[in-house]
């Protein structure tokens, strides 16, 4: 059932403003969502003053610089720095995005950076993704065959190969599973779109010799049909991809096969 | 480590909120309204069936100008509702998902929507004969 408001544990409150160095002319307010578990206190939004003459382009550039000169103790996760990885997916000016590849300039006002939206928070920006990632397992991420092995690889056409664009680029982010109204009111149920792009990505995959499984696995009022094609998930996604396109394709199989 | 005392996220709080998801809650919210709306005509019918005086009663009641803003609501309702699931059906058969693509036709669904209401509205103001 949705659950609107935030458990009392959650409610965030005024945090620290911290100031600029004297001198800097070119200052841009980062609000900062703030958690530290071993304080026993509810989270917080921390106000940083960046000097953005001293800053590189992304959101990440000047989160690494609030980390590095003003407040060792904030918490993110990145890796990549260029889009490829998904570590740094956070909620930035609202929408999900990866904090490497969003330009602060094409943000108005103060920026505003949550955590993913609807999950645990571990630490900071840090959202706990095991539950996301078990959800990943569920749905048998790997080519699975039943004909004997050839004596060499499983070949693929070019056409078959291309069924795979637009699908194979997903960096498991969530991005777009976190935006997403109907995978925050059933997490536990319904995988959401970033796990049923990967789905489909297995039953569109020519070598994958268990498509019918794979759709039984998915034929579910909540796995799969808690999808009500809000597009949230295809607005958000960092990498342009299309998991509305995808769940839509999956529905379409399993009407498909019953004709 | 203790996970249970993890505090949530915010998130429709904070989230921005985009032409996408406003019109898929409009979709349900019209879809629950219309629901209650056959409970309205309903009682108009039992009281046609009921004789005059109810007849009389059900008049004056939808004739208000309370009664009437209902009505102006049910007919957005039944518009929107009927060009939204339009939309879904081209979503059901794979199409339509392009991002450009869904914001044409999501404004088309909002001007389409409108311009019926008000042609309604006019229809049934030159030609009926509101109380």
């Amino acid at each position: 059932m949705a659950e609107f408001t935030l458990p009392k544990n959650s409610r965030i409150q005024q945090g620290k403003t911290w100031k600029a160095a004297a001198g800097a002319r070119n200052i841009r307010r980062f609000k900062v969502y703030r958690y530290d578990p071993d304080s026993g206190q509810n989270p917080r939004m921390d106000v940083y003053e960046v000097d953005m003459d001293k800053c590189g382009p992304m959101v990440l550039d000047a989160l690494l610089k609030i980390k590095n000169e003003m407040d060792a103790t904030l918490t993110l996760r990145r890796s990549c720095r260029e889009g490829v990885c998904g570590s740094c997916a956070m909620n930035i000016d609202g929408t999900n995005t990866l904090a490497c590849t969003h330009d602060i300039k094409d943000i108005k006002g103060d920026v505003k950076i949550y955590p993913l939206p609807h999950m645990p928070v571990i630490k900071d920006l840090v959202a706990d993704l095991t539950h996301f990632f078990a959800q990943y397992a569920s749905i048998k991420p790997w080519i699975r065959t039943q004909s004997p092995p050839p004596d060499r690889e499983r070949l693929q056409s070019k056409d078959e190969r291309a069924k795979l664009d637009g699908l194979y680029e997903c960096i498991l982010c969530a991005c777009c599973s976190t935006a997403c109204p109907s995978y925050w009111w059933n997490p536990d149920r319904y995988l959401g779109p970033a796990l049923l792009l990967q789905a489909y990505r297995w039953i569109a995959d020519s070598r994958d010799e268990t498509t019918g499984e794979r759709l039984d696995e998915l034929q579910d009022p909540f796995k799969l049909y808690r999808c009500h094609t809000i597009m949230n998930c295809t607005r958000t996604c960092p990498k342009g991809l299309n998991p509305a396109k995808s769940i839509a394709q999956i529905k379409q199989l399993l009407v498909e096969r019953e004709h | 480590m203790a996970t249970d005392n993890r505090p949530l996220s915010p998130h429709i709080g904070i989230y921005r909120w985009q032409i996408s998801m406003v019109m898929s809650i409009l979709h349900r919210l019209t879809g629950v309204w219309l629901s209650l709306g056959t409970v309205a005509l309903i009682y108009w019918l039992i009281a046609v069936a009921a004789g005059p005086d109810a007849y009389a009663a059900a008049h004056t009641l939808f004739g208000s100008w309370f009664g009437q803003i209902l009505m102006w609501t049910w007919a957005f309702s039944l518009f929107y509702h009927l060009c939204n699931g339009i939309r879904h059906l081209f979503w059901d058969a794979g199409q339509g998902f392009e991002i450009r693509t869904f914001y044409i036709s999501g404004y088309g669904v909002w001007i389409i929507s409108t311009v019926l209401t008000v042609l309604a509205i006019l229809f049934v103001y030159m030609h009926g004969s509101p109380p």
